[in-house]
């Protein structure tokens, strides 16, 4: 037994996950291992659901009546302990239903604001769909230039041209951690870069804001989008941070109820930051528990989150690479100091789909196909990878257990 | 699953027959599975009676989809168009046996799906879904 398995932590942290106690209808063990694509949920948070629908549901910022005012309270305290976790002003957090609505109100919000014809907007060859589409329609809408920040065949940035790139740029957009590849961005570099050019920066926090410490004051991002439901938190709601500068500046997205300060037939004028972006009725179940998920990380410690990982994305960098001789190919920085939280990876010649399904057999859940990342795919050549990423709950057990079932889909293909 | 990948699944995946293109092509249709990103073309060539003389496939993706459509052609030669455009999904399921996941299910049919909408000339519906 190592260290890791016998982690106290660990193994406490598993049992506050109800999902991890129950076997897969074959009997076997669950070993989830694609948390990239939604985390699970701890029960402190499931029981924050159950408390709002069964104690004080009630439509928040109007009603007079006591659930109503506890329902606002514990919603607006959910956006303080939200700002707090991520070390921003309270009125800089505005609710969305998940990252992808974030990068659409700032592509549209923003983006018809200020982008122009002539002008650029650069993002890398690593983005997820949710943060390229919305730059293709900008780009198409106003006529300005998308330009690409390459990465090299392992999927690591390459910063060579970058002065070149930022040259008549407006935005720079680029993801914190690939959810393809892990590989995390030098964003440390990349934000001073762009700002000295004149350029903002939004930075795409699904895949990170889980998995490290996020500062958004020390990390000086101008945009900043997560989801919950990828940190222990509900599906259905999610963040867009902006300066404060920037958000009081910028036209609202959705427009109705709530986001108003006063309507009349003719014109209305809106409501202060946070709300003007936060049009009609908001997820307020989610919000609230989304803060009970953020206190549950902040109580294990986002230090030790990253540690974890670090020490987890290691560990299958190791075992995996055993399985090289036998045709396994392994995509991404290879590093684990250079990784967030996934590995991709392929299996001699099983398609990644038929290589998910065997390990299901097994009780072993990974992601299979093309992970929202369809031009990256196409540019390093690959139909599909199979990926497995990693979490809090998650360890060298399942990864032994990951091995095993790449083994025994090496029988059932006759490799 | 995993006692879907019998021998002479693996065998179509990896030995697909009738895999390749037609020098006359009188219909054919491609699409995707957007699930997986499989992808298949069949291609018909006709007699003089209007059935089905040669037919090709190509694509590329899961051993379901692949070994599926190159079971598939292998028993539509001397059927006509409209024969082909009133295949139950049974004509893929028979082939390929029970023990395909319902996710997986669309990796099954996309062959059949692309064959039918060469058939009729349009993009079929799925077949499971008929």
């Amino acid at each position: 037994m190592s260290v890791l398995t016998a982690d106290a932590k660990v193994r406490r942290i598993i049992a506050d996950f109800p999902i991890l106690q129950r076997p897969t209808s074959r009997g076997k063990r669950l070993v989830y291992l694609d948390s990239a694509a939604t985390s699970q949920k701890p029960q402190v948070v499931i029981d924050s659901l159950v408390e709002y629908y069964s104690q004080y549901n009630a439509n928040i910022h109007r009603g007079v009546y006591e659930i109503a005012e506890r329902a606002t309270a514990a919603f607006e305290k959910a956006r303080e302990t939200v700002a707090a976790f991520f070390n921003a002003q309270t009125q800089e957090i505005i609710w969305t239903r998940n990252t992808t609505e974030a990068i659409n109100l700032v592509s549209h919000s923003w983006g018809q604001q200020n982008v122009r014809r002539g002008d650029a907007i650069l993002v890398t060859q690593l983005e997820h769909h949710s943060n390229l589409v919305p730059w293709q329609v900008l780009a198409e809408t106003t006529g300005a230039e998308l330009r690409f920040i390459p990465v090299d065949d392992r999927g690591v940035h390459v910063l060579d041209n970058i002065d070149a790139l930022l040259d008549g740029c407006k935005l720079v957009a680029l993801s914190q951690v690939s959810n393809s590849l892990g590989t995390i961005a030098p964003l440390d570099t990349i934000i001073p870069r762009a700002h000295a050019a004149g350029a903002l920066v939004m930075v795409d926090g699904a895949q990170a804001a889980p998995n490290m410490p996020v500062d958004l004051k020390a990390l000086d991002a101008d945009f900043y989008a997560l989801s919950a439901h990828k940190m222990c938190g509900p599906t259905g709601i999610g963040v867009l941070y902006g300066k404060r500068e920037l958000l009081e500046a910028m036209p609202p997205f959705l427009t109705g109820g709530d986001m108003i300060r006063k309507v009349e037939y003719a014109k209305s004028t809106y409501n202060d930051l946070p709300w003007k972006f936060e049009a009609g009725t908001s997820n307020v179940a989610d919000a609230i528990a989304f803060a009970v998920a953020v206190e549950y990380l902040n109580g294990i410690g986002m230090e030790w989150v990253r540690e974890h990982e670090r020490q987890l994305v290691g560990y299958a960098l190791d075992r995996l690479q055993t399985l090289e001789e036998r045709g396994l190919s392994i995509y991404g920085p290879r590093d684990p100091d250079r990784i967030g939280d996934v590995i991709s990876f392929n299996f001699g010649d099983v398609h990644s789909h038929d290589l998910a399904s065997i390990l299901d057999t097994e009780g072993i859940c990974v992601r299979a196909g093309h992970h929202c990342t369809m031009p990256l795919m196409e540019k390093m050549g690959w139909p599909a990878t199979a990926r497995a990423s990693f979490y809090i709950y998650n360890t060298e057990e399942d990864i032994d257990a990951l091995v095993t079932g790449i083994e025994k889909a090496a029988r059932v293909f006759k490799i | 699953m995993d006692d879907f990948y019998r021998d002479y699944i693996l065998d179509h995946y990896r030995n697909p027959r009738n895999f390749g293109k037609l020098d006359r092509v009188d219909a054919s249709a491609e699409d995707l599975n957007p699930l997986c990103g499989d992808q298949i073309r069949m291609e018909l060539k006709l007699n003089n009676r209007g059935q089905v003389e040669d037919v090709k496939f190509s694509g590329k993706g899961c051993a379901i989809s692949q070994a599926s459509a190159s079971m598939l052609t292998e028993s539509i030669k001397g059927k006509s168009l409209s024969e082909i455009a009133k295949l139950p999904k049974e004509a893929v399921l028979e082939n390929v046996g029970i023990g395909i996941s319902p996710t997986r299910m669309k990796c099954a049919m996309l062959g059949l799906k692309v064959l039918k909408s060469a058939a009729i000339g349009e993009l079929a519906a799925w077949p499971d879904e008929n």
